[in-house]
């Protein structure tokens, strides 16, 4: 039970970052951390104390096997969270470009 | 063979061909969106025609039986939602044509266009959870994307925002997708509806459904979570505007929600009072808050984006009621305030395209020199009040009449009176903008702009004319089938597989 409340603490620790820092980059990486912590969370799930891979042959069948579709789940996850990284960090970029700094107290043209 | 697949292989396929195509010959990019979501209107009326054959219409990728493999579930509130997205896909590639002619790298543009259509449409035919969040990223990232298009600092910056927002909703409904299935140990929507009965009412239960609710309060943008809209919305250019506000939120942010509420957690207003006067409230504040703010707003499409906040207010009000007309109302909302924020929007383009400028005081008496225009922005903002012939009156009128017949009177009133703020910050343009007499060098928009515009016109009044059949054919069918509640697991495992 602890090591799920960790995922959580992750989550939340991901969630600070997001709202509280004020450099662009450290936002990235409250996401990045969001995104182990659910990640973990994940694989945790499918995990079973002494439980073999599940690749079910016919020499073995008194083991329960962990289960298979989180780790499934984990990689198209990790598939989307590269793509929202990569254009996060681009957007970050093309603002640094133009404002030449990542302090986004400095780069509020928006209201409201 | 099904049509089901279609709605989201033809977009998709579309989206990678279409940086091939623009290599080849440049305004086939322009045409191969244009046909691809004309075709897609055409299955969606195919497939509104085929639920009311049969009910639910289930495609079973790679022939897997239902609890193992994904599932994709047709049914009347999907077709309801299919039918929006392509009617305003095709209003808003119509448009782009000149819209986009002064941008560079026109085919990202309609490549990402199509990537957005697909997980639209995605979202609305699935029957699996994690599919859901899949096709709800896809969509996602691409308006990311399509918000930054124009690349200039506002833009960019309204991007970031809008994808901070948007991520913490999107992980969000991961980590409930993750304590779901911890709990249920199963994707498929209809096996976890099954599987969920079993706690119904817990702790548990209630904390994931608060997860979700926050989700998909920031993806439809309602009041505490809708900072980012007003600012990504007038960034993009003007046909995607439309879409994200037209389409989008709802997709994302209402179908979302609605559907988990009502078919898979099985709630209704008799057996969780609380929760649906929650979303009252919620709707409540999204109107009134919204609507005041709107009111200051002295930027064209920023008005309207605050707008938007306000109407999606209304849907939730229709969903809170709760009752057969409550939810319908909710339902022919979608589908009207679709029809007219996605003209005002237009409408907004066409302006910019002409003057440049979005600030209302800069840009008096173009109700002279853009009839058109003019004539498009004020039957939408009629439609968008609830002026009687036009399609948003009987949309409200159904909202108003579930909260009477729930015996909710001051909902009833209130909702009325608010009308009188859509038409407070609607007026602010069409006094500052349309009426006012000046001159500012503007030419009548072009053709291609001005068919997109009456297109959706025509729908307006058409839909609104003809209300009785439309309620009946497609509004009613599609509130039966969310109100059914868990019945809809046993329709998904009962249905047999539909061919052409």
């Amino acid at each position: 039970m602890i090591i799920f409340g960790s995922c959580i603490v992750l989550f939340l620790i991901g969630l600070y970052a997001i709202v509280t820092k004020r450099n662009l980059i450290k936002i990235a990486i409250g996401f990045a951390l969001i995104e182990y912590a659910v990640n973990l969370l994940f694989a945790l799930i499918g995990f079973r104390s002494g439980a073999l891979a599940p690749i079910i042959t016919k020499l073995d069948t008194t083991h329960a096997f962990v289960d298979p579709i989180p780790q499934a789940l984990v990689l198209t996850a990790i598939v989307i969270a590269l793509g929202t990284t990569a254009l996060m960090l681009t957007v970050i970029l093309r603002i640094y470009n133009h404002y030449k700094t990542f302090d986004i107290a400095e780069i509020k043209k928006l209201k409201g | 063979m099904s049509f089901i697949p279609l709605f989201f292989v033809l977009p998709l396929l579309s989206a990678f061909l279409i940086p091939i195509l623009g290599k080849i010959f440049k305004p086939l990019v322009w045409i191969v969106s244009t046909v691809v979501s004309f075709i897609l209107f055409i299955i969606a009326l195919y497939g509104l025609s085929a639920t009311r054959v049969i009910p639910m219409i289930v495609y079973k990728m790679g022939n897997w039986p239902p609890p193992l493999g994904i599932v994709m579930a047709f049914d009347s509130y999907s077709a309801l939602m299919v039918l929006v997205i392509s009617i305003l896909v095709f209003a808003g590639c119509l448009f782009s044509l000149r819209y986009m002619s002064h941008y560079t790298g026109q085919w990202k543009f309609y490549s990402l266009l199509m990537l957005m259509t697909a997980g639209m449409m995605g979202i609305c035919i699935t029957g699996d959870l994690f599919n859901m969040f899949v096709f709800l990223e896809i969509a996602a990232i691409s308006s990311y994307a399509l918000v930054a298009f124009g690349v200039g600092p506002e833009e960019l910056e309204a991007s970031f925002k809008y994808m901070v927002m948007g991520e913490i909703g999107g992980l969000t409904f991961l980590l409930s997708i993750a304590l779901i299935y911890a709990k249920t140990s199963t994707l498929n929507l209809a096996d976890i509806s099954n599987s969920l009965q079993a706690i119904q009412g817990t702790t548990f239960f209630w904390m994931i459904l608060g997860m979700l609710l926050f989700a998909f309060s920031i993806k439809a943008a309602l009041v505490p979570f809708h900072s980012w809209l007003p600012d990504a919305h007038p960034a993009a250019p003007a046909p995607i505007s439309s879409l994200l506000s037209g389409v989008f939120i709802k997709v994302l942010g209402i179908y979302t929600a609605s559907r988990l509420i009502f078919n898979v957690f099985g709630l209704s207003r008799d057996t969780a009072p609380l929760f649906f006067n929650i979303l009252i409230g919620l709707g409540f504040l999204s109107i009134i808050f919204a609507g005041l703010t709107a009111l200051n707003q002295k930027d064209y499409k920023r008005l309207l984006g605050f707008s938007s906040v306000s109407q999606i207010g209304y849907i939730m009000l229709g969903f809170g009621i709760g009752n057969f007309n409550g939810v319908a109302g909710a339902l022919f909302f979608i589908l009207a305030h679709g029809v007219a924020k996605g003209l005002l929007f237009l409408t907004s383009g066409a302006v910019v395209n002409a003057t440049g400028t979005r600030e209302l005081t800069k840009i008096p008496g173009l109700g002279e020199s853009m009839p058109t225009t003019a004539w498009s922005f004020r039957i939408g903002a009629l439609s968008l009040i609830g002026l009687p012939p036009l399609v948003g009156f009987f949309a409200k009128f159904l909202i108003v009449l579930g909260a009477v017949e729930a015996g909710y009177l001051w909902i009833a009133i209130a909702a009325v009176v608010l009308s009188g703020l859509t038409l407070a910050y609607l007026l602010k343009i069409e006094n500052n903008v349309f009426m006012k007499q000046g001159k500012t060098n503007a030419k009548q928009a072009p053709y291609t702009m001005r068919l997109a515009m009456v297109l959706l016109v025509v729908l307006a009044l058409a839909l609104g004319i003809g209300f009785l059949p439309i309620v009946e054919w497609v509004i009613s069918p599609a509130a039966h089938a969310l109100l059914r509640g868990l019945e809809y697991s046993q329709l998904v495992f009962s249905s047999m597989t539909f061919s052409f």
